[in-house]
């Protein structure tokens, strides 16, 4: 008998409108370029193969994108405020977990790309004092984002020092 | 102390020499020119009309922006109003100045001259938090990095290092030497096109070399842009390093350097997170490391120059660059030697060994493929690099492997890893702002993880690569207390 410890998983998953947002960023990234290619294909026929098949390529890649991708990054996207920190889990194709207590953060932001506004999602960006990058929190809904924003940024005004 | 100050006047003359000079280089061989079809009057008559009006241009635009630039340091707070069109107001908060250094280049030593640039190393984009002063005399600059840095003084504590010309010894197996050497083969190359030589260059090594084989040519060629390389990065050494020491004035490091440019550096101790101790391939074959502090608020700058700001002791024999490491940490023993490193699990090696083949094997196939396609002699090709990467890739992996691991030692966090820049970093543990744990799909498999300790100084996080899953985890908690344990359950395995 031996304990070890192991990271548990934030409490909080995300909304689950933002499967909807990748399975979009995804078309936006691979639609024009097979619609493109097949267009052409089917208008010039001596390069129809030259331009049909590296369509159906980049359709191939794209179906995972479209389809089990977004559904096994929604299971692994999820956070967690606490009083003392906020901890993450992400990652498309390695897992992410990142810690920063409630001390050390500088700046609490909001952020809405195009997409993510059609959907009516926000992402949550915290900032510490390192150089290697902020917390990102992809999909909450507007007024989560928005609450958790307004306290994040309550909590670090009340802590003294200058985080570093 | 609240009065506006204007930079010292001689700033205009400063412009006058840069424009001369500039007007100089490109003058001199332009009139070269026109002498060479026309005549020497001729020449001039074209040539020095545009020299003038450079040089009086230059310092009529230096003399504005000295009329409209000043600065003001009050008890507060550092202000400069700059800008030759639009004004620029910066002020930045005393308290939250972490650096001032002093540079001077060779045209302002001659007039007595520094440039002080203070910095508040804030992580925003660049230049947003430092105010740079150019230029200022030699006894203004001093005395604001006096004032700005609390404590600061002329009188030192002591003397912690001092250059040893002997370290000179080590600056050619830095990898600049090749860089140099390519560096400076290339440049002839390109100004012998300028000059429509390049032809008769290559007709005259073609000539000097009849008889020879082409392998022996090429390596020969190879060896001179070596022994070229080793002069320059000898002669960027000293430029670098002459004058070179490290002290410690009341809650400050100072480092003072440079032969032609004089270089001062001062880091302020609270802002010191640890240290790192870098052992660059040839240098550690050698038994030699530099010294880089881990520090909030370094100033900012391109990589290359980065570097220097922060390194403390350039490469000198391994001994000695602990000992530095100890007395700038204020320890007995420097904790990047004290530390017993817990060695990363057997699967680490493997994971590097895979990497590192792969790497190797990429361009051997690439070439294979093409010989097959094309011609034998790629096929050749691709053996000779097989059996010169494949053992190559296979030591670094080794190297890479033994050269990780993790440790706590008193008040330090302890972390190595690196074959061809190896570094052991010590990093205070209550420097430490957070933590970021990596796992890719292969990690995961093999039970590995990385952990990396995030930080507000130096490089922003220092890893721990390819470290047992569980006992990283439980090294993390332990290294930061309360940080990490909210967020672990404890599972018994049978």
């Amino acid at each position: 008998m031996s304990g070890t410890v192991r990271l548990r998983p934030p409490s909080n998953a995300l909304d689950h409108r933002v499967v909807a947002v990748w399975r979009t960023t995804a078309g936006i990234v691979f639609g024009p370029p097979v619609l493109v290619l097949a267009l052409l294909g089917l208008l010039i026929p001596p390069a129809r193969v030259w331009l049909l098949v590296p369509a159906a390529v980049i359709a191939l890649v794209a179906l995972p994108y479209l389809t089990a991708l977004p559904r096994w990054w929604y299971g692994v996207h999820r956070w967690e405020v606490t009083d003392d920190a906020v901890y993450t889990r992400a990652g498309y194709f390695w897992q992410e977990w990142r810690v920063a207590p409630m001390s050390r953060i500088q700046t609490v932001d909001t952020l809405r790309g195009p997409i993510e506004q059609a959907f009516g999602l926000s992402t949550l960006v915290v900032t510490t004092a390192s150089a290697k990058g902020a917390l990102k929190i992809r999909g909450l809904e507007q007024e989560v984002a928005a609450d958790l924003a307004e306290r994040l940024t309550a909590i670090t005004q009340a802590t003294p020092g200058d985080a570093t | 102390m609240s009065d506006w100050q204007r930079l010292d006047p001689k700033a205009v003359a400063v412009a006058a020499v840069l424009g001369a000079g500039v007007a100089g280089a490109a003058g001199v061989p332009t009139a070269a020119g026109i002498a060479s079809g026309t005549s020497w009057p001729v020449a001039l008559l074209w040539v020095v009309p545009p020299v003038v009006l450079l040089i009086v241009g230059a310092a009529v635009l230096e003399h504005v922006r000295w009329r409209r630039t000043q600065y003001r340091i009050s008890a507060d707070r550092a202000e400069l109003h700059s800008g030759l069109v639009v004004l620029r107001r910066r002020t930045l908060t005393r308290d939250r100045i972490r650096s001032v250094d002093l540079t001077a280049n060779p045209i302002l030593r001659i007039f007595g001259l520094v440039a002080v640039r203070i910095g508040t190393g804030e992580q925003t984009d660049a230049g947003e938090g430092t105010l740079t002063l150019t230029p200022v005399t030699r006894a203004e600059g001093e005395r604001l990095r006096q004032e700005l840095l609390r404590g600061a003084t002329t009188e030192t504590d002591g003397t912690l290092a001092q250059l040893d010309p002997g370290w000179i010894r080590y600056a050619p197996t830095s990898f600049v030497v090749p860089v140099l050497g390519f560096g400076a083969g290339g440049a002839v190359m390109q100004v012998s096109q300028w000059f429509g030589l390049q032809e008769e260059l290559i007709d005259w090594v073609q000539s000097l070399s009849s008889g020879v084989p082409l392998l022996f040519v090429l390596l020969i060629l190879a060896a001179l842009l070596m022994v070229v390389g080793v002069i320059g990065s000898l002669g960027l050494f000293v430029e670098m390093w002459w004058n070179y020491r490290l002290d410690r004035e009341p809650g400050t490091l100072r480092v003072r350097r440079g032969l032609f440019t004089t270089r001062s550096i001062s880091v302020e101790e609270r802002r010191l997170r640890g240290v790192d101790v870098v052992e660059p391939l040839g240098a550690r074959l050698l038994g030699a490391a530099r010294v880089d502090a881990i520090a909030t608020g370094l100033a900012q700058q391109t990589d290359d120059e980065k570097t220097d700001h922060k390194t403390l002791l350039p490469v000198a024999p391994k001994g000695l660059a602990d000992r530095i490491a100890a007395a700038v940490l204020r320890e007995e023993v420097a904790p990047t030697a004290a530390a017993r490193l817990t060695p990363h699990p057997r699967a680490a090696f493997g994971r590097r060994l895979r990497i590192a083949v792969t790497v190797a094997l990429v361009p051997v196939l690439l070439l294979t493929g093409l010989g097959v396609w094309l011609t034998g002699v790629l096929i050749q090709l691709a053996a000779v690099l097989a059996v010169l990467a494949l053992p190559a890739a296979v030591l670094l992996a080794r190297e890479s492997y033994r050269s990780l691991g993790h440790g706590l030692t008193g008040n330090y966090l302890v972390t190595r890893s690196g074959a061809l820049r190896r570094s052991t970093a010590a990093l205070q543990r209550d420097g430490v702002i957070g933590w970021r744990i990596r796992q890719t799909i292969f990690q995961r498999r093999l039970g590995l993880a990385t952990f990396s300790a995030v930080t507000a100084a130096g490089s922003g996080a220092y890893s721990i690569r390819d470290a047992d899953a569980d006992e990283g985890l439980v090294f993390a908690e332990s290294a930061v207390p309360d940080l990490l344990t909210p967020f672990t359950t404890s599972i018994t395995t049978g």
